[in-house]
């Protein structure tokens, strides 16, 4: 028994300045023209809540419900920082698989506002998200730059497969109509952005978007019964947090956890995210035809091609400069442009993801499209250790 | 370098920035975390309550001063001024950031850099806790240069291996101790 994605929506990713909700109903409505399916017909549905630097904001599930029209469907909100659209994701499935009933809406949507994320007004010293500031100044991209650093260090990765990266990323968002960033870039022009963390530049570092992504999911056999495709089912959803001692310096934490007393676990958090969706879906990295990771920085991108098993730890950019992780080449990563063309918005973020799983897995990808696309895997981590990767197979 | 010159800023006078996760003694920095007295692990910031380790029922978390040095884990800046609550300084100086990897206590703390830059930082150098003044006033801890070879801070050396050569190097003017 697997649960079927029925349809996918979004609202183009952009700088919009208008309430998260109507990003969400639009890519709702979207989402059920493409399964063939009305409101009405939705028993469940669930919002990923926005949020603000941590903290959920409104409640999404009722503030979707509202505004698609009352119609007495069940529904839940859920918050887990960028993998709260895995989160809502599963407790749609999970829902769907228990029996509970046949037809889910999966909702996220965000507007941003400009510039670096930064904590809730006011003082709040007990808050260790708003002490980093307050005591160290450290933003997101800090934290994104001590890991570009370390891989600097260790693996001799340079400044010029960081701007790869994005070379790469901004040629595939140029195809997608979704995206916010269209255009596309040369290395050049990365590596003489402005130096925001170093050794990460403007260019090496992802947006804040505006941006909202729905996906319908159903029973197998209700998709049967309305003759809805079933081509593309979800094979895993992995929503781990981590092992004691985690030994990576996480945002938005001054120190990571002591290994005075417990070594390290086998593997460290992303990698133990992936690796649980694998287990799940009964596949492995070589089994996956593209990938959609969280590329909140350029070097993030090749510290995740390592953590979902695609390459050796310090051998991802041997991957990239081979070429094997660009459209057309082996294992596409980010086929959808990544969030280097899209901007992060947070709770849309995972779903977006799933979005772009299920087009390419359909072979509707367009100029996008990854030859004979079998397994997809869309893998995020979110602040305070929610992991997130779904995989998606046709 | 002219440590007691600069050690005169960390006076009694300042007031830390945050209560309870480092202390000055005498001219000494010392981060505050705390140790389980069941399991030994530590935890910076200071913890109460449950011991976070899973195979640990201990509730026992005693205070305990850290490894006064360490080796760079991995370091950057901050080139734009941090959005608020930070007060940057103006004219802005871009805040170097270094996270220090404390052997003994096996875990990595994120700090301020003070009078260093990231020209002047590598992987697996050592530094040595420090203390100095956010803009507007109150005293927070910083990894510095070290000051003279072979000075630690609680418990044993803070590092091993890899950065022996180091440590000399901070104190030009080879004064070093920090009595």
């Amino acid at each position: 028994m697997s649960v079927v994605i029925a349809g996918t929506g979004m609202h183009p990713w952009g700088k919009w300045g208008r309430p998260f909700a109507e990003y969400g109903v639009a890519a709702a409505r979207a989402a059920l023209r493409d399964a063939g399916l009305e409101w009405t017909d939705v028993q469940f549905a669930v919002g990923a809540d926005t949020i603000r630097n941590g903290y959920p904001g409104f409640i999404a599930g009722a503030t979707f419900a509202q505004a698609l029209g009352w119609t007495g469907a069940r529904i839940a909100s859920c918050y887990a920082a960028c993998a709260s659209g895995a989160q809502a994701l599963d407790i749609a499935r999970t829902r769907i698989l228990a029996g509970l009933c046949d037809v889910a809406l999966v909702v996220g949507a965000d507007s941003t506002p400009k510039g670096f994320f930064r904590p809730v007004g006011g003082d709040r010293p007990d808050d260790p998200d708003w002490l980093r500031f307050r005591l160290l100044g450290a933003t997101n991209p800090a934290y994104f730059a001590l890991y570009a650093r370390r891989r600097m260090a260790l693996y001799g990765d340079t400044s010029q497969d960081f701007a790869a990266v994005k070379v790469k990323n901004a040629l595939a968002g140029s195809l997608n109509e979704n995206a916010r960033y269209r255009r596309t870039v040369t290395a050049e022009e990365v590596l003489a952005s402005p130096m925001v963390a170093d050794p990460l530049r403007l260019m090496d570092i992802c947006a804040t978007s505006d941006g909202g992504a729905a996906v319908v999911l159903v029973s197998e056999e209700y998709a049967r019964r309305r003759g809805l495709s079933t081509a593309v089912r979800i094979a895993a959803v992995s929503t781990v947090t981590p092992t004691f001692p985690n030994t990576v310096l996480e945002l938005p934490c001054f120190a990571t956890d002591s290994t005075a007393a417990a070594p390290p676990p086998e593997r460290a958090f992303r990698a133990s995210i992936a690796h649980a969706a694998y287990e799940e879906a009964g596949l492995g990295p070589a089994d996956l035809s593209f990938a959609e990771v969280y590329d909140l920085s350029t070097a993030l991108e090749l510290d995740w091609v390592e953590d979902i098993g695609l390459a050796p730890p310090g051998e991802a950019a041997k991957l990239l400069r081979a070429g094997d992780t660009a459209l057309g080449g082996r294992v596409p990563v980010n086929p959808s442009g990544g969030l280097a063309s899209f901007g992060e918005a947070i709770p849309a973020q995972a779903i977006a993801q799933v979005c772009e799983l299920t087009r390419q897995l359909r072979g509707t990808a367009g100029t996008r499209q990854v030859v004979n696309a079998r397994a997809g895997l869309a893998a995020n981590q979110g602040l305070f250790g929610h992991g997130s990767a779904i995989i998606a197979i046709t | 370098m002219q440590p007691s010159k600069r050690l005169c800023h960390i006076g009694s006078m300042d007031t830390p920035a945050i209560d309870g996760w480092f202390t000055v003694d005498d001219d000494t920095v010392h981060l505050i975390g705390t140790r389980c007295a069941e399991c030994r692990t530590v935890c910076f910031p200071p913890r109460t309550g449950f011991c976070p380790n899973p195979r640990c029922p201990g509730e026992e978390l005693v205070p305990a001063r850290l490894s006064r040095r360490g080796t760079v884990w991995s370091y950057t800046d901050a080139r734009y001024p941090p959005p608020a609550p930070f007060v940057a300084a103006e004219p802005y100086t871009p805040v170097t950031l270094a996270a220090v990897e404390l052997a003994e206590e096996g875990i990595v703390v994120l700090g301020q850099v003070k009078d260093l830059t990231v020209d002047d930082l590598h992987v697996g150098m050592e530094l040595e806790l420090t203390a100095g003044p956010l803009a507007d006033g109150p005293l927070v801890w910083m990894w510095g240069r070290p000051r003279g070879p072979g000075q630690t801070g609680a418990g044993a050396p803070a590092s091993t291996g890899g950065t022996g050569g180091t440590g000399g190097t901070g104190g030009t003017g080879g004064t070093g101790g920090t009595t």
